[in-house]
């Protein structure tokens, strides 16, 4: 464990330092012309967005919009047999390996932060995620005010529990914090009643939710304690081919071709489990989708 | 490597509105780290002396219980036994599992990281006892009975002042062993040094300087942990026997 995670350290340092070694290529249309292929970076577990099915091929709600973002790329570019390679990327390495060129887009559940706009572009947002609490239905708890003096499940590395306490309601809790070494675990603290509650990123939690035994003895709180929004990832500063992605998201948007999309990703039975998120459009994401755009969080 | 800058990510506060800094992070860590392996080395030392004597006695159904003890917690990783007392024995034992909820998280997870490393370490530590035991020749033991002491009092007075001392440089190593193993103890959640560690990388980005903060901590607490027991070493030497032959 401890050796993973040094590994891990060592590789991103390595990564960080090297940066500044890649000059910025003319736009990714042009390369893509020149090699006559475009190169989709994939999460190989980011279910429902970005996933390896039982064939070992990636599918979800990201693969999908990506893949009208090719048929306009074909489009635009007059190249109908564009070869389309695809590449798995990690939360660790997604980053470097689009700068680097390996990648020119990535398909995954990547959140658009102001903080990661220094170093890439992103894509008009097309999910939007909640940090949000997650009780048993039968341990009463309504609200964040009753979490008071309760043990909370968090995990470790994550700030989210944090949260509460900047959350208005939130001011007066007090509450223990309980640390699982994954959101697996977490979750298993909160399942066998040993936390009250686990604050976490809803959708993570409604596929925890989803593949759980007794889905009913879950519930969320109503309170939001952060909005993140997630969105293709592209090069910074490559213009035209963030307006092909853009017009894209756009089409799907105004269209609504994307909300059947939603429908069958979020709230229908989807591989490999066939278990079904029952995950519901929420008011963000509703407003992102009158609105498009590709504004990160703070 | 540009951007390296030890002390002040150490001193960096670790929220905003929170000015306590990095480094009494991992000074509160080191703390969870020293009193989980002092309290479980005491754990460990005393069922692994009572499983190694009954490994070595004449009663075949002790030996086959030291034996078992030993084979039980030797052969399965710590990590799986961590998971397994924590999240596994509760669910069989209810009134167990009412006491963890009823603690404060940190107060379970603490006496989970002692019985789980006390039990584990004491197999290691049984193992040594055995062999210290054994590498004493026969005619001890016989002269024991020769003298008309019992099995007990032959242990208490002859055999184990010997092996207790022929086997500290090994125990040095156990001694260490049990310090770094506690590590593993960031897999409850307990907020441990490494647990820290990787909180502070997460956190601020400075994971190099986090692990090699890390390290130093650990050198100077290892290297603590051998200066101490050499000095035992050599206090309890045995004139002409291996241990410290000077």
């Amino acid at each position: 464990m401890k050796r993973n995670i040094l590994a891990t350290a060592l590789a991103f340092a390595s990564v960080v330092a090297v940066q500044p070694a890649f000059a910025q290529e003319a736009g990714t249309l042009k390369k893509i012309t020149e090699t006559k292929t475009l190169v989709i970076g994939f999460r190989e577990s980011s279910v429902p967005f970005s996933y390896l099915d039982n064939n070992q091929k990636p599918i979800g709600y990201s693969m999908d919009i990506c893949m009208k973002a090719v048929d306009a790329i074909k489009a635009k570019l007059k190249m109908p047999d564009l070869k389309v390679e695809l590449q798995p990327v990690t939360s660790a390495n997604r980053i470097p390996l689009l700068q680097n060129g390996t990648v020119d887009m990535e398909c995954g559940s990547t959140t658009n932060s102001v903080k990661r706009q220094e170093q890439v572009s992103f894509a008009n947002t097309t999910f939007v995620t909640n940090v949000k609490i997650v009780t048993m239905v039968n341990s009463g708890i309504k609200a964040l005010a009753d979490l008071d003096g309760q043990p909370i499940a968090t995990t470790s590395g994550t700030t989210s529990v944090q949260l509460i306490k900047q959350n208005e309601k939130g001011t007066n809790v007090n509450f223990k914090e309980v640390y699982g070494k994954d959101h697996a675990e977490s979750f298993l603290l909160l399942s066998t009643g040993r936390a009250k509650a686990f604050v976490m990123d809803d959708i993570l939690i409604a596929g925890l939710i989803a593949n759980s035994p007794n889905p009913k003895d879950f519930v969320f709180l109503p309170e939001v304690l952060r909005t993140e929004p997630y969105g293709i990832m592209l090069r910074k500063d490559d213009k035209a081919f963030k307006a092909v992605l853009d017009e894209t998201v756009n089409g799907l948007i105004k269209s609504g071709e994307i909300r059947k999309m939603y429908a069958k990703w979020f709230q229908s039975p989807i591989p490999p489990k066939n278990a079904n998120l029952n995950f519901p459009i929420s008011p963000e994401l509703e407003a992102a989708f009158a609105k498009p755009n590709d504004k990160g969080v703070e | 490597m540009e951007n390296f800058d030890l002390f002040g990510a150490l001193m960096q506060p670790i929220m905003e509105e929170d000015p306590t800094q990095w480094w009494e992070m991992l000074l509160s860590g080191l703390y969870w780290t020293l009193a989980v392996s002092a309290v479980s080395g005491v754990v460990a030392f005393s069922i692994g002396s009572l499983m190694g004597v009954l490994r070595t006695t004449s009663n075949s159904t002790l030996v086959f219980i030291g034996n078992a003890y030993v084979e039980l917690f030797r052969n399965i990783p710590l990590i799986v036994q961590f998971f397994l007392w924590y999240f596994v024995v509760p669910e069989f034992v209810p009134p167990l599992k009412e006491w963890m909820i009823a603690q404060d998280p940190t107060i379970a997870q603490f006496v989970t990281a002692v019985i789980c490393l006390g039990l584990f370490t004491a197999a290691r530590v049984a193992e040594q006892v055995k062999s210290g035991i054994l590498s004493l020749s026969r005619g001890q033991r016989s002269a024991g009975y020769a003298l008309g002491l019992t099995e007990t009092q032959t242990y208490r007075f002859v055999l184990l002042p010997m092996a207790y001392r022929i086997i500290v440089p090994p125990m040095t190593s156990e001694a260490m062993n049990l310090i770094k193993n506690s590590s593993v103890a960031l897999t409850i959640g307990l907020t441990e040094l490494t647990f820290r560690t990787r909180e502070m990388g997460e956190v601020t980005f400075a994971f190099f300087e986090a692990y090699i903060a890390a390290t130093v901590i650990y050198i100077i607490v290892a290297m603590t942990v051998n200066r101490v027991m050499a000095l035992i070493e050599r206090r309890t030497a045995v004139p002409g026997y291996i241990s410290g032959g000077k």
